[in-house]
């Protein structure tokens, strides 16, 4: 029976030709825009570590007087003091505080130009607590932290650069002039939004490709390639910038658990009473821990020009749905006659039911694949609209193909249902007769 | 006039959905439309604000140094660099900034009229400047002096930021003075006394996000060259005519003269037209988004009011032949349909005002957009009469056709 009531639905199809293309161009436009915006929406809302974004935690205390703060949050990142105690503290399962450095790398080949790659200082606990894969050896130890040693992990793309993509675990690159021993490469690690530091980086941009320990970094004064933020004028120099309570470093704790989270933020807000005790903060305890789903919200990663997008797509589409709506009425009470003569001779109402939403399935199915053009068509454009660094991220997979087709027929479906109703409502005797 | 108004309810209450429909479709289409218009307005209305520069004369390059050096190394490569650059065939003037207007990032900083002031008057934005930075902008001084070479001082990024003279914008003048002379008045920033010298007519911020809005053309000149490890920003303006070519001979000079530096591909060298274009990228993709949104919306709307128009006069040919066979007009038949069109789109555009405006309410409360401005609603409600009636003008003319013989057909 769905295969010939499909046959009959095609050929009603061809019957109105101008009519029938207006709805599937009206469904095909509709889901189009919204799969174009979804696609985009997808990708800068993504949950870039899904297995741990409950673990992993980014750290806030107000070290600045309520004056100074957004809305009485702290402030998004840390003072390198408080940070020190923190890693010091060593209270979480793993810790690590890092921020963005801007070093070249000098190639042993004099003749060849410096390169750069984005690059952070952090501690060796981070590549665990990241799930960071390993192509070549491992992550530097605490030992090296702790000695403020020289090691360098480097990512796969400078491995190919440098070492034609041969195992390079400890040979040594050099850094603005100093030589760091490879400890090692690490393989495809591209997390989107960049969750660990969405303050310096907007939460897109190219896959981190370097890192070297945030002690040696450190060591060797290296400034901060992202944000500085003070409230007051930290003085002259190096050493009162670095004991000053200007906010640069990011701080994440890993908790596997609640109670860890719970005991990690008791000891937190005991660290900001004992702060307030020695006189630094003149304000109550104020801290946060957030995960990691929390702090990209907090962040607001995802561009309001997604959300808007993606909300006026959908009011699209609803407005194409009630125009198919008013276009399937019209189509098919045109064919009263036909329904009339149908349930005279014993079709029953579930049989009219049957073969009209099929009827409108088949539209939806038609309109599904022009959307599923448009979308391909749109995909590709959408670095016109949005940052290149977010285009890239949006992408036509099977998943994508999969909604655009399923939201048309139901969408389809959905208008149908009201017109189908209708049609099965036909009088047979009224339809005889005035015929 | 007689516009039959009874009839046409009373015909429209025997067939409620299709006018049900059509109503909700120009409403939702009309919410859609104000607020999708306004966002391409609000996006646009910036792209064409003047920086204040001499954008068609000038480029930029972003300098960074490989290796470490000391601040007064890194300050004497920079005077050095700008040397070449300033005998470079073409080359106007040249100057070396933390920043330049619309870059997307840079210093800002509070301004304050008193030390004991417990908030700021205003945020700021900070460009560090050498006694070029005026000239080579193209900057227009309307009071004062420009600063002198005497003036200038070096500074690191982590000194602290303390000059004695600044020169402001008028914006800010305004912000801090209400109008009254600024030239040799004192303010306070980040906590140091600085007098104004100067008065520039207009320079913009270098961000043009919402967080920089409110203080968009506030800006405070310094004049301190600032080194930095990561690297400085070198400004050029050239004759007429020779930006292309001066653009391209600037990084070759620069690595002859010491090649332990790094232009980033993307960002190394731009023409100030490329930089205009970066900074407004995602505002003009906005635009364009919800231009295209809007004009399909109108299509796919303007083409189901035919749709179902052309279906109700279908549905009432014979009806249309009774009332020309007792006299009505072809004139009285179109008539008809395009008043029925009216009352069916007047009823939408009731409702769609309503959701324009909540949806607005939404967007304000949500995204902190503006208000929708009463011309946007009143130009949506204009546009959607004219396509209401418009697309049932040739249903309603087709009706107009319909022969009085048609009165006596079957049935």
């Amino acid at each position: 029976m769905f295969a010939y009531y499909f046959q009959l639905g095609l050929r009603s199809l061809r019957r109105n030709p101008l009519l029938t293309a207006l709805m599937v161009m009206a469904i095909g436009f509709g889901v189009a825009a919204s799969m174009i915006t979804y696609s985009v929406f997808r990708a800068t809302s993504n949950n870039p570590i899904p297995q741990k974004s409950d673990q992993l935690y980014a750290v806030q205390i107000a070290n600045w007087k309520a004056e100074d703060l957004d809305q009485g949050e702290p402030p998004p990142a840390l003072t390198y003091t408080d940070a020190m105690a923190f890693m010091q503290a060593h209270k979480a399962k793993r810790q690590t505080a890092l921020y963005p450095i801007a070093p070249s790398v000098i190639p042993a080949d004099a003749s060849r130009l410096p390169i750069e790659e984005n690059s952070y200082a952090w501690y060796g606990d981070a590549f665990a607590m990241f799930d960071i894969p390993f192509l070549y050896g491992g992550p530097w130890t605490q030992a090296q932290d702790d000695a403020r040693a020289a090691v360098v992990v480097i990512g796969k793309k400078l491995n190919d650069k440098l070492f034609n993509g041969k195992d390079s675990v400890g040979k040594t690159i050099n850094l603005d002039g100093h030589d760091y021993r490879i400890t090692g490469v690490i393989g495809e690690w591209d997390p989107q939004p960049l969750f660990f530091d969405p303050v310096n980086t907007g939460g897109f941009g190219d896959p981190i490709g370097l890192f070297i320990p945030f002690t040696r970094a450190i060591d060797l004064q290296m400034t901060t390639a992202g944000n500085n933020n003070c409230n007051e004028t930290p003085g002259t120099g190096w050493d009162n910038w670095l004991h000053s309570e200007c906010i640069w470093i990011e701080y994440w704790a890993e908790l596997p658990t609640q109670a860890d989270a719970d005991a990690y933020k008791r000891w937190l807000t005991g660290y900001a009473a004992e702060q307030q005790r020695a006189g630094r903060f003149k304000w109550a305890p104020n801290v946060r821990l957030r995960n990691v789903t929390e702090w990209l919200d907090f962040q607001k990663v995802v561009p309001p020009e997604s959300k808007i997008s993606l909300l006026v797509s959908l009011g699209f589409l609803l407005i194409c749905l009630v125009n198919t709506i008013g276009l399937l009425l019209a189509k098919f009470m045109r064919r009263s006659p036909e329904i009339g003569v149908r349930r005279a001779l014993g079709a029953s109402r579930r049989e009219i039911y049957a073969q009209f939403l099929i009827e409108a399935g088949t539209v939806g199915l038609t309109g599904g694949v022009l959307g599923l053009l448009l979308t391909g068509l749109g995909v590709l454009g959408v670095g016109w609209v949005f940052d290149e660094q977010i285009a890239r991220l949006a992408t036509l997979d099977v998943s994508l193909i999969a909604l655009t087709i399923v939201a048309a027929v139901l969408a389809t479906l959905l208008a149908a249902f009201y017109p189908t109703w209708r049609a099965a409502q036909v009088q047979p005797a009224w339809q005889l007769k005035s015929n | 006039m007689d516009m039959q108004v009874g009839p046409i309810l009373s015909a429209l209450r025997r067939h409620k959905a299709g006018a049900v429909l059509i109503a909700l479709q120009i409403a939702l289409t009309l919410a859609i439309l104000c607020n999708a218009l306004f966002i391409v307005h609000q996006r646009l209305s910036h792209l064409s604000e003047p920086t204040g520069l001499d954008e068609a004369n000038i480029f930029v390059i972003q300098n960074e140094w490989v290796g470490k050096a000391s601040y007064a190394q890194l300050d004497a490569e920079a005077r050095a660099d700008l040397e070449v650059l300033r005998r470079l065939p073409g080359v106007a003037d040249v100057t070396t900034s933390n920043s330049y207007p619309l870059r997307g990032a840079g210093w800002d900083d509070g301004i304050r009229l008193h030390p004991d002031q417990l908030t700021d008057t205003t945020g700021a934005t900070v460009y560090f400047a050498d006694e070029h930075f005026v000239r080579t902008l193209g900057l227009k001084l309307v009071a004062g002096r420009d600063f002198r070479a005497g003036d200038i001082g070096v500074m690191a990024a982590q000194d602290r930021l303390d000059p004695s003279q600044v020169i402001v914008t008028r914006a800010l003048a305004d912000t801090l003075f209400h109008g009254d002379t600024a030239v040799g008045r004192t303010l306070y920033l980040a906590g140091s006394p600085a007098t104004i010298v100067g008065v520039v007519d207009r320079l913009q911020a270098q961000s043009v996000a919402r967080w920089a809005a409110d203080f968009a053309h506030r800006v405070v000149i310094v004049p301190r060259r600032l080194t930095s490890t990561l690297g400085t920003y070198y400004i050029v303006r050239t004759h007429p005519g020779q930006l292309a070519a001066a653009m391209r001979a600037a990084p070759a000079a620069l690595v002859a003269r010491n090649p332990r530096r790094m232009f980033d591909p993307r960002m190394g060298v731009l023409s100030f037209a490329q930089v205009r274009e970066r900074a407004y990228e995602s505002d003009r993709g906005m635009a364009t988004l919800m231009g295209v949104i809007s004009a399909v919306l109108l299509a796919i709307t303007a083409a189901g009011i035919v749709g179902v128009t052309s279906f109700r006069v279908g549905q009432r040919r014979r009806q249309i032949g009774v009332r020309r066979a007792l006299g009505a007009t072809r004139h009285d038949i179109v008539r008809y349909f395009l008043v029925e069109n009216l009352l069916v789109s007047g009823s939408g555009i009731l409702l769609g005002v309503l959701l324009a405006l909540a949806m607005n309410l939404w967007l304000i409360l949500r995204f902190g957009m503006q208000g929708l401005s009463p011309a946007y609603l009143a130009a949506g409600v204009a546009v959607l009469l004219l396509l209401g009636q418009a697309a049932a003008l040739a249903p309603a003319l087709r009706a107009s056709r319909v022969p009085p013989v048609e009165a006596t057909r079957a049935g």
